[in-house]
């Protein structure tokens, strides 16, 4: 590829090279342990679902009862398995014994290893084939319409109600939408459970669920059919039930996920070690579902200097890529993140975020990278956060940015109005026909301002890199590099969900799906 | 624009103080603009019934300017219009932090000469929001907009817990530190979530017996010093509020509550 921004490709390669060894090392950590999220997505994914008489989820009911019999480190798998086996009943039907206290697992003899093996891998296989099912539906329904060309126009709808969000997604969507995000409320991320139903209450957002998922996907559908294009639907894939709800994105047709390795860890204060582990099976998970994940560098830039941190944005993108070719994820699926939120009054600000979106194109040439709109320079002048979202969209077309979060001229005051999408989907729409080939009708001045600020942000990420790489990624987010937020090792939220595990453990779906997309 | 009349009335175009109205291009000619999304279709009737709407906010001389189809059944609108009403500038009041605000240097002076010590301040996004733009632009070293963070100040020893801090946390943690100072940033407001946090809060303190001991602060783009009082907190700071107008305020409420 010609880069215009006259990259030092031999040090792009180099930084390629030394993320995949940081994400090597830190595999070898996670291949060793377990966590109850993960457990507990095992059991979604053998078909475990429902609450208890006390609202308790079922996942929870029998991954905390054989936590606390000491018995994870054997894994929910072989459990499940050995239960099936010994009992002859479903994975739902032990969970409900077990709610009920007719039945522990953990003192039940087990039976054959190769038995136990076989009679839950039939019940994986089943999972396996339905969410293959659900990306065959998507690629059909894409063949039917086609795929949008340039940036896909992304919109959130957050009212807390799930009824009230399907009004306002299905106007977005016919306003021009194609990806409809629904913030979760405040603080679900840091719920060890994933609530069960359909809900209507929640705050800045609306609580994910499987049942929420199910109804706004058969709206997308709905309104994608009458407009004859492919609504995509994105969600949260972080917090403390990273996979399991990378499993009910899986089985109710998800399209986008929100799916970071490190965004836990720093901005909401999970331990890292969990995190680490929780995002290898949400990915792998993703992957196999065909999701498109989202990364949460833009996150980055909201706490630190825009200017200043550029380069821990690129250093966390070479990052995210190798953990998600780890988890068997492809180009196309790595939805890398950045952000525009240089403070609008730095002279040639403009010029910097054009070459940080370029220098990101160039180096992630086949990743449908993900762009976050001006928030943190947003005021309650409407008028001109409007015009900081026209300078956002101008960037994205000229630098072939792919998931397009619009801005809104209301950021910072309230969660958008119908109208505020409208307005802001209009300006995308404007500028997008208006300048859609000005990307390649220009170039940049050798050694400008452009080419060389690329330059140095590239030589300052490969330098951080080089860095985690001598201390380890454990060491590095210690010591605060990223965001400049410091975050202990053995401090967070959720570490006493994190345990080793045991040597018969296994894990069925990692190797299925790992198998299918190679 | 062409359902905008031409007012043709002679205005008085003298500045009354008790009879303030917007002002467009000319003194007291009332002019103001709006927008708003109604749950109709686009049509003749559609545009009437905004046009209504405007009449009945206490506009005249009501002009539909722009109208859009949303989805099926709702239609933007902006409308342009005069105000009737007027409002008496003289007999406004406000509830105000007056405060000449301090610069890093006046403030960190300030300090050495009438607290005589550090001062500490705590500062997080309580409750289960978790926004940190607020309270980052207030306490991190570098600030916002040209203004230095608390963490800049040579006499403040400044912690910034982060976001989703529980109140139970916030208070041990201020207890622990010996704070002086507490900072609440609260940026989600819908359906008032904020309230019952920042009440409960108050409670909590008043409980630990530690309330009157600390300057409580609130901040955040809702938040206001009516609200700050209406909650039994010392100060609410909004948007366009740096770390400079929050230093100084808790400096000097430390002395004049003589809490040194």
């Amino acid at each position: 590829m010609n880069s215009k921004l006259n990259l030092n490709l031999k040090l792009v390669d180099e930084s390629r090279e030394i993320a995949k060894k940081i994400a090597e090392d830190t595999q070898l950590f996670i291949e060793k342990h377990t966590t109850v999220s993960t457990e507990r997505t095992i059991c979604r994914l053998l078909g475990i679902d429902g609450v208890d008489e006390f609202e308790v989820p079922l996942p929870n009911v029998i991954v905390d009862n054989v936590m606390e019999k000491g018995g994870l480190s054997v894994g929910l798998a072989t459990y499940i398995g050995n239960a099936i086996v010994q009992l002859g009943l479903t994975p739902n039907e032990i969970a409900k014994k077990v709610s009920k206290g007719e039945l522990d697992l953990t003192t039940m003899e087990l039976a054959d290893e190769m038995d136990i093996k076989l009679a839950v891998e039939k019940v994986a296989k089943e999972t396996v084939e339905k969410i293959k099912a659900n990306r065959g539906k998507r690629e059909s329904y894409l063949n039917e319409f086609g795929d949008k060309e340039g940036p896909y126009l992304y919109v959130i709808v957050a009212t807390g109600n799930i009824y009230e969000d399907i009004t306002q997604a299905k106007a977005a969507a016919r306003q021009g939408a194609d990806i409809i995000a629904v913030i979760r409320t405040t603080g679900q991320s840091l719920l060890d459970y994933v609530p069960y139903g359909a809900t209507t209450e929640g705050f800045g957002g609306t609580y994910a669920t499987q049942e929420n998922f199910r109804l706004m996907r058969e709206a997308l559908d709905e309104v994608g059919e009458e407009e004859k294009r492919y609504i995509r639907l994105c969600n949260y894939c972080s917090g403390l039930c990273m996979p399991e709800i990378a499993a009910m994105g899986a089985t109710e047709r998800l399209d986008v996920m929100l799916n970071d390795a490190l965004y836990g860890i720093l901005f909401r204060d999970i331990n890292m070690k969990r995190t680490l582990v929780d995002q290898y099976f949400s990915r792998v998970i993703n992957g196999f579902a065909g999701v498109i994940i989202n990364t949460g560098e833009d996150n980055y830039l909201t706490t630190a200097d825009a200017v200043e941190e550029a380069y821990t944005v690129l250093a966390s993108q070479f990052i995210n890529e190798q953990f998600a070719v780890t988890a068997g994820m492809k180009e196309e699926q790595m939805g890398l993140g950045h952000a525009f939120e240089m403070d609008p009054s730095l002279k040639d600000g403009f010029l910097l975020e054009l070459a940080q979106a370029q220098m990101a194109r160039e180096i992630f040439p086949k990743a449908p990278l993900k762009y976050m709109p001006p928030t943190k320079f947003k005021t309650g002048d409407i008028f001109k956060g409007q015009i900081q979202d026209t300078l956002f969209n101008m960037v994205t077309i000229m630098t072939g940015q792919k998931l397009h979060l619009l801005g809104m001229l209301t950021e910072a005051l309230h969660t958008p109005y119908m109208s505020d999408r409208a307005l802001s989907i209009e300006n995308a729409q404007y500028i997008f026909n208006n300048m859609e080939s000005l990307g390649e009708e220009i170039t940049f001045k050798k050694d400008g301002m452009i080419q060389n600020r690329a330059n140095s942000v590239l030589k300052e990420a490969n330098d951080l890199l080089k860095e985690i790489d001598k201390n380890g990624l454990f060491k590095t987010i210690e010591e605060g590099k990223f965001a400049g937020i410091k975050r202990p090792i053995d401090g967070g939220k959720g570490l006493e969900g994190v345990v080793e595990k045991g040597e018969k453990y296994f894990n069925p779906f990692i190797r299925l799906m790992l198998e299918e997309v190679k | 624009m062409s359902s905008v009349k031409l007012n043709t009335e002679v205005l008085n175009t003298e500045l009354d103080l008790s009879k303030i109205k917007p002002y467009g291009d000319t003194m007291n000619d009332g002019k103001v603009q709006l927008s708003f999304t109604l749950p109709i279709v686009d049509d003749e009737k559609g545009m009437e019934t905004a046009k209504e709407l405007g009449k009945k906010m206490g506009l005249k001389d009501v002009g539909v300017v722009h109208h859009k189809p949303l989805d099926k059944g709702f239609t933007f609108y902006v409308v342009y219009g005069t105000v009737e009403h007027t409002v008496d500038y003289n007999k406004i009041e406000v509830e105000v932090l007056d405060i000449n605000v301090m610069s890093m240097k006046e403030t960190n002076e300030y300090i050495k000469e009438n607290i005589k010590r550090k001062v500490v301040m705590i500062g997080a996004s309580t409750g289960t929001d978790a926004h940190t733009v607020g309270i980052d632009a207030i306490m991190n070293m570098k600030g916002f907009a040209g203004h230095y963070g608390l963490e800049r100040y040579e006499m403040i020893e400044a912690y910034n817990l982060g976001s989703q801090v529980p109140n139970e946390e916030f208070i041990k943690k201020a207890i622990e530190l010996k704070a002086d100072v507490l900072l609440v940033s609260q940026t989600v407001t819908q359906k008032d979530v904020h309230i019952a946090n920042l009440t409960n809060l108050v409670e909590l303190l008043e409980a630990e017996g530690i309330r009157d001991k600390v300057i409580l602060i609130m901040g955040g783009p809702r938040i206001s010093q009516e609200l700050a009082k209406e909650l039994g907190y010392d100060g609410g700071f909004g948007i366009g509020k740096f770390a400079d107008d929050i230093a100084t305020f808790a400096v000097t409420e430390i002395v004049e509550r003589k809490l040194t």
